[in-house]
């Protein structure tokens, strides 16, 4: 094999490499992607029905409920504005707590209730999911374009 | 008066390093020896000033001085000595601080090990050393200064998160921060290599050891890290692809490509372009890794918002590093030779091979991990990007890697030959389809995944086998005359090949449960039986914890009792989870309470994983791989010839 061939064949393997890698990315992108949604914005319809999605918000006070099967929690996720209600079947994280920002990962079902498969933990009480604390913006910035 | 010594020392510490930074430097340029000959004094006294500071900062946690913010953020008087000592690197001041620390410390061991390179190579590689802790130090003092006092003092500290209340804390950021910042000696090499056009087998020579040592400490790091999520999250993962892990990942995969391009570089004199890109992309991203934990980045751009001069001084940081060596590597690149050519199937072309998936791999992750903060900074929404990306991109990837790994030993330098490879390698193959066809179907379940792991996995061991015993025999050597840099390589293959094992055997026959228990209920996952006996309180030196007890039988044969936790930390009233894992060769069972649901009911969860702990056996045995090959003798005989030749060199 002549050199020319040879560099000709390390760049074509190298591009196949590359090739294959892209479509791989631009797959798994395609299916992979968790958008956000604001509370205010899953009421207005704007998240996407049996597709999973994150919300985020503070837990409203006094809105937990355990059901009767001792594992499943129900809860209300808030951004001030718009109130939502949430299902969790398992063990919360252990930072989870009425009246503190939480992220959840979840489907919609059709009757509106969020059904999430996750609940993330952060690993420090006073730290507000960045998420959440977007929702929360948000709501507020709203409210005062209304106000105005 | 112990603070401020601390942060003089520091200041101190910058003028040394503009020192160590510049004249050598320059005096390497010129030919000027006094210039040269500061390099290595400079060094000393920088680890000096350094260690000092450190030294400082330790005290006013061991002395509970609540008058230092930095300390009343991160201790507590009732917190015990050694996560005072450890809560140094708790936050962000003391974590660039230890960072400083090791890259001080590199630079030591560089400049006392260092007495067999050219003096002008050495007060290069020391000279670059030193700009990187110029950016450091200034970024410490003008942005994350840890001795900033409060006035007036705390009462008490706000106690360090419980989190980190754990032996993890003592070990695993040390370790990782030796890996990143040994990265930074990889690219002092290469840097210094490009400024003195000495691109060549002896420059790859002495920089593998130290990039084999970086990358020994990065995968112990990251492995202490894996380890310390599964054990204390209580959610029974070992890898989440979270962004932070795969900061740590991507250095990982970058200088595991480095650690194989240098090998080509010293034996044949090719990929020496490439392998500079190597050393510079894996300190680079040790540098973006650590900016990116540190700085909150990760978390969400806002992070930037909090404090703007942090987020900007990085960017700038970044942007000098990486603009700087390339604009060296564009200007110097041309006038490298390309080294020993190699035939289409050859040792280097299998390399390459490797070197190719690996970036690729790297790149891939990098892109996964950054694309939500571009989306984000350009307004454009928010959104994540999930666990099943990375699997779905990074596991494809990695089989023909895999699978090349046990034919890269068998192939000859330059030229191989297919057909010979295949006819050594049959018997390996025919093991690894053996395992891979029978093992699922003995442990009950048969798919294609599990297949492929465990057929991967056999074909390196069995690959391996074969390797060393044609080469013991061809040698007629025995066992323990053959090198240890080729001992290594298989020691660090076979690590992997454990590491495969462990994740095909979790992945595929791993079991939870979440259950509600009350006391004498059961439960059984994976042929193992809890029963629950009930909770007691108990407390510790700075919590109050629920102690749950739990009865571990099989086939009515009761093994122990176990006992997990709910802490409530005095301080902080923040809850945490303490598992507890019954471990063995073949199974961790694992058992972590959740809530009280009423009275006498809590949720409980209990998991059933074969093989997790050969996940980080694998790990042990690559970084065992990595020691053994760099105590191989010709880095030291090499050393010696050297000697000799600057020494006859100096009296003729």
């Amino acid at each position: 094999m002549k050199p020319r061939h040879k560099r000709f064949a390390i760049i074509g393997g190298g591009l196949a490499a590359l090739g294959i890698a892209a479509a791989l990315v631009l797959n798994a992108f395609q299916s992979n992607l968790v958008f956000f949604f604001t509370p205010t914005q899953v009421a207005a319809g704007e998240a996407p029905q049996g597709k999973t999605f994150r919300i985020g918000g503070l837990v409203k006070e006094g809105s937990m409920k355990r059901q009767s099967d001792g594992l499943t929690v129900r809860f209300i996720v808030t951004d001030t504005a718009k109130e939502m209600s949430v299902a969790y079947t398992g063990i919360l994280p252990d930072l989870f707590r009425e009246g503190k920002g939480v992220v959840a990962q979840g489907k919609l079902g059709p009757d509106g209730l969020f059904a999430a498969s996750e609940v993330l933990a952060k690993h420090d009480e006073n730290y507000m999911p960045p998420e959440a604390q977007h929702a929360v913006e948000q709501a507020h910035k709203t409210a005062k374009s209304v106000k105005q | 008066m112990i603070p401020e010594l601390g942060h003089f020392a520091l200041i101190l510490a910058l003028f040394m390093v503009l020192v160590q930074g510049t004249l050598p430097l320059i005096g390497a340029a010129r030919g000027s020896l006094p210039w040269i000959a500061l390099a290595r004094p400079a060094a000393r006294a920088q680890f000096l000033l350094v260690a000092t500071a450190f030294g400082c900062l330790t005290w006013a946690f061991v002395a509970n001085d609540f008058s230092v913010v930095y300390v009343a953020q991160h201790s507590n008087s009732r917190l015990p000595l050694i996560y005072r000592i450890a809560g140094v690197w708790g936050g962000h001041e003391g974590s660039l601080l230890l960072w400083m620390l090791m890259l001080s410390g590199w630079t030591l061991a560089v400049s006392a090990l260092s007495r067999h390179l050219p003096d002008t190579m050495a007060a290069r590689v020391l000279g670059v050393l030193g700009l990187v802790a110029v950016g450091f130090l200034l970024f410490i003092l003008f942005t994350s200064n840890p001795f900033e006092r409060l006035l007036p003092a705390a009462e008490d500290g706000r106690d360090l998160n419980p989190l980190l209340q754990d032996p993890g804390l003592v070990f695993h950021p040390p370790m990782l921060y030796m890996g990143y910042v040994g990265f930074s000696v990889a690219f002092a090499f290469a840097i210094a290599a490009l400024l003195s056009g000495q691109l060549d087998a002896a420059w790859a020579r002495w920089s593998r050891p130290w990039t084999t040592a970086a990358w020994i400490f990065l995968t112990l790091g990251i492995a202490l890290g894996s380890w310390w999520a599964y054990y204390e999250l209580g959610w029974g993962g070992w890898w989440f692809w979270d962004p932070v892990e795969n900061a740590s990942f991507l250095p990982w995969l970058v200088g595991t490509a480095l650690v194989h391009s240098l090998a080509v570089t010293e034996k044949r004199g090719s990929f020496k372009n490439w392998t500079v890109l190597l050393a510079i992309a894996a300190f680079s991203l040790s540098l973006l890794g650590t900016f990116l934990v540190r700085s909150g980045v990760l978390s969400s751009v806002h992070a930037f918002a909090t404090d703007p001069r942090r987020g900007i001084f990085i960017l700038i940081l970044l942007a000098i590093v990486i603009g700087g060596s390339l604009l060296l590597f564009a200007l110097r690149a041309p006038k490298v030779g390309l080294g020993g050519s190699f035939a289409l199937i050859s040792r280097e072309s299998l390399l390459l091979m490797n070197n190719v998936l690996l970036v690729v791999a790297a790149g891939s992750v990098l892109l996964g991990t950054l694309y939500p903060l571009f989306i984000d900074a350009l307004g454009l929404g928010k959104l994540s990007v999930g666990p099943p990306y990375f699997n779905s991109v990074f596991a494809p990837l990695m089989v023909p890697a895999l699978f090349l790994m046990a034919l890269g030993p068998f192939a000859r330098w330059k030229h191989a030959s297919l057909a010979d490879m295949a006819k050594r390698l049959r018997s390996a193959f025919v093991a690894a389809l053996v395992v891979a066809i029978a093992v699922p179907l003995a442990f009950g379940q048969w798919t294609p995944l599990i297949a492929l792991g465990l057929l991967l996995a056999t074909w390196i061991i069995a690959g391996s086998v074969v390797n060393v015993i044609e080469r013991v025999r061809a040698t007629g050597g025995g066992l323990l005359a053959q090198p240890r840099s080729w001992y290594g390589m298989h020691l660090a293959h076979l690590g992997i090949a454990v590491f495969v094992i462990g994740v095909t055997m979790v992945k595929g026959y791993e079991s939870e449960k979440d259950v509600r228990m009350e006391p004498d209920d059961t439960v059984s996952v994976g042929g193992y039986t809890f029963r629950f006996v009930g909770v007691r309180e108990a407390m510790g030196p700075n919590y109050r914890a629920m102690v749950g007890e739990l009865e571990l039988s099989k086939d009515g044969k009761v093994l122990r009792t176990m006992n997990p936790e709910k802490r409530q930390y005095l301080s902080s009233a923040m809850p945490m989870t303490e598992a507890a894992i019954d471990t063995g060769l073949l199974r961790d069972v694992y058992v972590s309470l959740g809530e009280p649901i009423d009275e006498r009911a809590w949720s409980v969860r209990v998991y059933h994983k074969p093989f997790v702990d050969w996940i980080w056996g694998g790990c042990l045995l690559m970084a065992l791989g990595g020691l053994v090959a760099m105590s191989d003798r010709r880095y030291r005989l090499k050393k010696a010839a050297s000697a000799r030749v600057v020494t006859q060199g100096a009296a003729a």
